[in-house]
């Protein structure tokens, strides 16, 4: 770590530093816009101002409130709300692991901290950096320009549902969908990511006639037993000469 | 929405994440449990485009939402801004209702 950053002159790390920061910020930008839209879609399905950013300020996790709301919004019942978002809450799990070894030596107190920031986006901008104080760096930056553009963007989001009405005349029932497809198409870059959600979407289309409201997504997550099953084949058949650093 | 389903949200969330920061997890990282977590999200977001996109409504209204969403996935496709993707599937949708 110590001999990583003294291979390049301070100016320049200084510059690359402070474009992780500038990253982080973009980033945060982008998550403060689908923020507004969770703000709108949740004061649709009635939940109050409060509600709605209490929601995003401790739960801070976008896809799990998302399902919980969009399940809650269609006539499903608080349990497949809950169910649904813990499903989707449990990948942050994963990424705890990897996000300890950047903070190695800090206090129980901040890692408490980094717990509640360690999300798809501040974990993937820490991992894209090459040194282990721009992993770090990258994370905070990713993390914590979030967690206050997302609970911004709520805000903004949840002021704006009381005026906006109708949401059908402004097309808002189609945006929704479309921001969960937005979020689906990174994981469609793989082979398994899109058999998962193939296999999911065929499920849940099944299922939709005949189980309760927000039950065929949690039926839809089968595709995820497919999807990882199709991903243990390929691993089988490639080698595996990835190294913990 | 009641508030015990936020709060629980919220233990529940801050516990995954807890346990992963603190290497308290019995999930093995490499073994099959992780594998299917990692997948979750695809299927999961996957099956709610189908509950939200088919969601109560008339025929009508149902057909002019797919519409919305199929412009919305084109601009996903292209690679546009999530804000381009949020105005062309709603615009789309929106438009599509006042000529019907």
């Amino acid at each position: 770590m110590v001999s990583s950053r003294m291979n390049s002159p301070p100016a320049l790390r200084r510059t690359l530093s402070l474009r992780v920061v500038r990253d982080g910020i973009a980033l945060g930008a982008a998550v403060g816009i689908v923020g507004i839209v969770f703000g709108v879609l949740a004061r649709a399905t009635g939940l109050s101002v409060a509600k709605t950013c209490v929601m995003s300020l401790l739960v801070f996790t976008g896809a799990s409130q998302f399902a919980a709301v969009g399940v809650v919004g269609s006539g499903g019942s608080p349990f497949a709300a809950l169910g649904s978002a813990l499903l989707l809450a449990s990948r942050n799990m994963l990424y705890g692991p990897v996000v300890a070894r950047w903070f190695v030596g800090d206090s129980a107190g901040t890692r408490a901290g980094v717990a509640q920031v360690t999300i798809d986006e501040s974990t993937g901008l820490g991992a894209a950096q090459t040194t282990q104080s721009d992993r770090r760096l990258g994370f905070l930056a990713g993390g914590i320009a979030t967690y206050v553009f997302w609970n911004i963007g709520t805000l903004i989001g949840a002021l704006a549902g009381e005026v906006i009405g109708d949401l059908e005349a402004w097309g808002l029932d189609a945006a929704f969908p479309t921001v969960y497809v937005a979020l689906l198409a990174p994981h469609l870059a793989t082979r398994p990511g899109r058999i998962t959600a193939l296999v999911a979407a065929t499920v849940a289309l099944a299922a939709l006639p005949v189980l309760p409201i927000g039950v065929p997504i949690l039926v839809s997550t089968i595709g995820a037993i497919v999807g990882a099953v199709a991903a243990h084949r390929a691993v089988d058949t490639r080698s595996d000469d990835e190294e913990s650093s | 929405m009641s508030w015990w389903v936020i709060a629980s949200m919220a233990a529940g969330a801050y516990t995954f994440k807890v346990l992963g920061i603190f290497g308290l997890s019995r999930v093995d990282l490499r073994g099959p449990l992780a594998e299917l977590v990692r997948f979750l999200p695809a299927a999961m977001l996957a099956g709610l485009i189908v509950q939200q996109s088919l969601s109560e409504a008339s025929g009508e209204i149902i057909a002019t939402r797919a519409l919305g969403i199929a412009a919305g996935g084109l601009a996903v496709w292209a690679k546009a801004p999530l804000i381009v993707v949020i105005v062309v599937s709603a615009g789309v949708a929106a438009l599509a209702r006042l000529v019907v």
